[in-house]
């Protein structure tokens, strides 16, 4: 019996790093989940005098998507976004840190997948939602609330599986 | 190689280190006390971006834009804990380099101890085992014989090693007996 103790430490020990080769690093648990979403008001890109705010969709579930010109990832979603999304919730675009002011010129020559896009210049709204990563993309319900974070671009498989059933809870 | 060879080869490895230290983390202010608070402050907090890095070390856009917004909340007048608490409401506990002590850290910061103490009654126990053991008393005379024997030709083999003799007169002082 005694002679089997190393191994069974050993088997626990690899249980635990079999597990950490699946952890992302980058998939940081939002705190926000469940609270309100920070509100903001920002210029909208590409249409100049004009601001958004989320207290003005206050009443809608929508989805605020993190974005920047020089994200590849983001512009690959860009292509995508519309077919997943179907037109059954707004979403909204945070243009995050758009220091050569690409973002315009840009959602003009590709066409956009947001109703409006804000401009975060200095990235400071983007810290109040915590973010750390492009694309991230928030559900937020009538009320308001934050209800998920999703880290990383959007798939078929991830809007399958992670964004189709929250929707529907939410009534949509 | 010489001496001054030596002292170059150590000159050229030290300047990237000398090269590093003459950089100050944050330039760019004009309050020294806010900015001292701030370095103390940003130690101990991650940056987000480039998870094994302090938020003071950090040159990541991302931490500068950190570093500017916990400078200016510091500017409003929020105490440290202040400042730590709302970037813990953005980013998590995940920021902290110090996790707090809560029921799903309770592992991380008893495991060591518990380790402690499990590898001291380890110790203990074996301890304890080895002072009880009694030496095994059903050897037979002949086996005793044989050993010394054995012994005797390795001594003659290698004379001069005093362990085997000593053990070999023992031995034989046994069979006698």
């Amino acid at each position: 019996m005694r002679r089997w103790i190393p191994l069974l430490v050993f088997a626990v020990l690899g249980v635990f790093l079999y597990l950490g080769l699946y952890l992302n690093p980058k998939e940081v648990p939002s705190p926000l989940v469940g609270r309100p979403a920070p509100d903001f008001t920002l210029p909208v890109v590409g249409r100049p005098g004009e601001t958004f705010s989320p207290s003005e969709v206050r009443g809608d579930v929508w989805l605020l998507n993190i974005w920047a010109p020089w994200c590849s990832v983001c512009l690959e979603e860009h292509r995508h976004l519309p077919r997943m999304v179907g037109g059954r919730v707004p979403v909204y675009g945070l243009t995050w840190k758009d220091l050569d002011r690409e973002a315009a010129p840009l959602l003009a020559r590709n066409g956009s997948p947001y109703v409006a896009a804000v401009d975060d210049h200095d990235g400071r709204v983007a810290i109040r939602y915590g973010v750390t990563v492009t694309p991230e993309t928030f559900v937020i319900d009538r009320d308001g609330m934050i209800r998920m974070k999703h880290v990383g671009p959007i798939t078929p498989v991830i809007w399958k599986s992670k964004f189709e059933p929250l929707l529907r809870e939410l009534q949509l | 190689m010489s001496c001054r060879l030596r002292l170059l080869v150590l000159a050229v490895f030290l300047l990237p280190v000398l090269g590093a230290a003459s950089l100050p983390a944050t330039p760019n202010t004009d309050d020294p006390a806010l900015e001292a608070r701030l370095n103390h402050l940003a130690e101990d907090l991650r940056c987000v971006v480039c998870q094994n890095e302090s938020l003071a070390e950090s040159r990541a856009s991302l931490a500068l834009d950190l570093r500017e917004e916990i400078r200016e909340m510091m500017r409003a007048g929020l105490t440290d804990d202040a400042v730590v608490e709302s970037l813990v409401a953005r980013y998590g506990d995940f920021v902290l380099y110090r996790p707090p002590v809560k029921p799903l850290t309770y592992v991380l910061w008893g495991g060591p101890l518990a380790f402690l103490l499990i590898g001291i009654a380890l110790a203990l126990a074996t301890l304890h085992r080895r002072r009880t053991l009694r030496p095994q008393a059903d050897v037979s005379p002949e086996a005793l014989r044989e050993a010394a024997r054995l012994l005797r030709s390795d001594h003659s083999r290698h004379p001069g090693s005093p362990i085997a003799s000593g053990t070999a007169s023992r031995l034989s002082h046994q069979e006698e007996r």
